[in-house]
């Protein structure tokens, strides 16, 4: 307890610009943490990008010749795109202080009503494909109306959607998995996110240009589409006013309301976007796989909470942001990649994942005090 | 197997006390509890058992566990039917060794208990076990492929892309079916990873699902770049494999997928080259004699040396291999389920 006052008076002192002469002895070790407690609170992000500067150290060392190669990065870069894309989602709804676990369950379904609409209904993709985005957007609005109208905790009105998208999903794709072939043949667009992309081979053909550092990498358009998907919300949440009211929302509500923003209007926008974003996260599935399976994808709800927390943003809502989510997923991604690539099994890579968790909320708390 | 006998006495007994007590009923209740009720397998069980029961003249409840592995939600299902006095049901269990008291219980109250697809632990705890010969089907892809590699079957890059790091049992017997087939030593054969043979190259998590597959075959492909022979659990994982494989340019023939299941998506992939070949299994047949089996009465002959009665595991290809019986793509899309 003591410890504590004398911690806070000296980072005010700090913030007060305070002459170095009055710190005591027995205090400059705790200044320190607490200087370092004031630059995380400052720059939340610092610490993900650590950790994955960590684990990218790490795996070089441990699988010397396959981790640390341009190829390898670019197949965790994919790997980890889906999670990324309803990450993403995850994020703005995690930072309104509520949590979403129905966004699996909201692209799988999207991804059937997309592919199965397509391939055995013949309807043309110029159709299918928008019912697919909007079917996101519907199932978002759905979530955001019982939240905000019937005031309801998310986690549990989420609960419900994830059965009830999850049944629905069984209904309409009676349980069939499309196959690549057949998707090819009726809708290739849909699989336009699975298309390679090398960067290198792109900067030289179209610009002349010879950017040695590129080689090696392949891209997929699905990579690019998260990579623009997150700088549109990464503005949105930081340039425009909807962005400071989500982030306003999530950090207290009521003075939010008393400030004049309906915050109703705001969770309800948030919920639809997030929706939408999973039926994006639908097609880069789609082209991922080839096809729809209304198998995949069950843990893809967890997986993008995963990656928001361990991106740094707090469960607790109004602080948090898009990078440190995207690192989030990668983090994720370049331990499982790593340790499977070092010959461990499986069960170390959710050992491995679940320390990371809990590392990552600890963290998130002990930052939380200095603004307490 | 002296007590195997004995219970088919027991059986015999409860059957006839059965065929009695049911000719007094107007429509009697059987029931259906699958591991999911998403899993195109599963689907395709019910199925079969519906278009049983419509014929036989019986009333079906089908149940589901909530996902693979919800042991809670079976026990749930068969106390219902047990309430519902059903006249017997079939279950694949989702827990081999956790079900067993709760289908004790379903038998002490009268009911006949038939299990499908997934041996319970002890296999006798059932009335009567109806089942694909797992291991069998793997043997079949082995053969296959050592076959049809011939000589270079000798230095093969073989990569296993597993369904789970605890080895369910279906897990080890397809996989070391395969190795059998294949002609590598397994050492213990209800495990994979203790063998020493240089052609396993490695063996990856699939869970069997289509987004994890390719992804398992994208880590494999690292370390494995010269793979030429990839077992698949079952058909998903192959496809996501396949995916994979494509996107580095080696679809082009140079690597041999082959797979377990027979599902319509699976059998099309063997037609359309993907898939070398895949083990087909019958879950409608299954089904279908469960559902006779409990309604009438008679468990047919099991060969007490397996412990289980084999509805079948049959080859497909669209090359077949000397000396390993295989049916064509045609007759296999002809009894292709889900």
């Amino acid at each position: 307890m003591s410890d504590d006052t004398a911690g806070s008076v000296t980072a005010e002192r700090g913030l007060k610009g305070a002459t170095e002469a009055l710190a005591s002895f027995d205090e400059s070790d705790a200044g320190a943490i607490r200087r370092l407690q004031a630059f995380l609170h400052q720059f939340p992000t610092s610490i993900p990008f650590f950790v994955l500067l960590l684990g990218v150290v790490i795996f070089s060392i441990a699988a010397p010749d396959k981790f640390f190669a341009p190829f390898n990065f670019s197949l965790v870069l994919q790997q980890v795109t889906i999670i990324a894309v309803l990450g993403v989602a995850q994020t703005l709804i995690i930072l309104t202080a509520g949590i979403d676990l129905s966004v699996g369950a909201i692209m799988i379904l999207c991804s059937v009503v997309m592919g199965r609409t397509a391939v055995v209904y013949g309807v043309p993709v110029l159709i299918a494909f928008p019912l697919g985005l909007l079917c996101g957007l519907a199932c978002g609005v759905v979530n955001g109306l019982i939240v905000t109208m019937l005031r309801l905790p998310p986690f549990i009105v989420t609960l419900g959607t994830w059965s009830i998208f999850g049944a629905l999903n069984v209904w309409y794709s009676q349980s069939e998995t499309i196959r690549q072939q057949d998707m090819e043949a009726a809708a290739p667009f849909l699989q336009w996110t699975g298309t390679i992309f090398k960067p290198y081979d792109f900067f030289s053909k179209t610009l002349g240009l010879d950017w040695t550092f590129l080689k090696g990498w392949v891209l997929t358009y699905g990579s690019l589409v998260m990579l623009i998907l997150a700088f549109v919300i990464w503005y949105v949440l930081n340039r425009t006013a909807l962005g400071r009211h989500i982030y306003a929302t999530g950090d207290d509500p009521d003075a939010a309301r008393l400030a004049g923003i309906n915050t109703k209007r705001t969770l309800i926008a948030v919920y639809g976007l997030a929706g939408f974003i999973c039926a994006i996260a639908a097609w880069v599935l789609i082209g991922r796989i080839g096809g729809v399976s209304p198998q995949a994808g069950q843990t893809a709800n967890l997986d993008s909470i995963t990656a928001v927390v361990i991106g740094g943003t707090s469960l607790f809502g109004g602080r948090g942001s898009i990078v440190g989510t995207l690192i989030g997923a990668l983090i994720v991604g370049v331990f499982r990649n790593g340790l499977a690539l070092s010959g461990l099994e499986l069960l170390w890579q959710d050992f491995a994942v679940g320390v990371l968790i809990i590392v990552a909320v600890t963290i998130d708390q002990w930052i939380r005090r200095i603004s307490a | 197997m002296g007590k195997w006998n004995i219970m088919k006495a027991a059986v015999a007994g409860l059957a006839f006390y059965g065929a009695m007590a049911g000719a007094s009923y107007a429509a009697d209740t059987v029931g259906l509890i699958t591991k999911t009720e998403t899993n195109p397998f599963f689907v395709k069980m019910r199925e079969g058992a519906q278009a049983k029961a419509k014929e036989l003249g019986v009333t079906l409840i089908a149940a589901a566990g909530k996902f693979d592995g919800d042991n809670d939600g079976q026990v749930a299902a068969i106390e219902n039917l047990i309430s519902a006095g059903a006249k017997g049901f079939a279950i694949v269990p989702s827990d081999s060794k956790a079900i067993v008291p709760t289908i004790k219980k379903a038998r002490d109250a009268g009911l006949k208990v038939i299990v499908l697809d997934t041996p319970l632990d002890p296999m006798d705890a059932a009335d009567a076990t109806f089942a694909t010969d797992n291991r069998k089907a793997g043997m079949l892809i082995g053969q296959w492929a050592a076959k049809t590699l011939g000589d270079k079957a000798a230095d093969a890059k073989i990569v296993f892309l597993d369904l789970a790091t605890n080895q369910p049992t279906v897990d080890f017997l397809r996989d070391q079916g395969f190795m059998q087939g294949f002609g590598i030593d397994v050492k213990d054969p209800n495990k994979y990873g203790d063998e020493d043979d240089k052609r396993i190259c490695d063996h990856e998590i699939s869970q069997g699902d289509q987004e994890k597959g390719r992804t398992a075959m994208e880590n494999a492909l690292q370390k494995c770049p010269d793979v030429n022979v990839v077992y698949t659990i079952n058909e998903p994982a192959a496809a996501g494999a396949w995916e994979a494989l494509k996107a580095v340019g080696k679809d082009d023939g140079s690597v041999m997928i082959v797979s377990i299941d027979g599902g319509c998506p699976g059998v099309k992939n063997v037609q359309a080259g993907v898939i070398g070949a895949t083990s087909q299994q019958y879950p409608l047949k299954m089904a279908a004699m469960a559902l006779e089996a409990i309604v009438s009465g008679k468990i047919p002959d099991i060969d007490p040396k397996m412990g289980f009665l084999d509805t079948g595991a049959q080859l497909i290809t669209a090359k077949p291999a000397e000396g390993v019986t295989s049916i064509s793509v045609e007759e296999g899309l002809k009894l292709c389920w889900g």
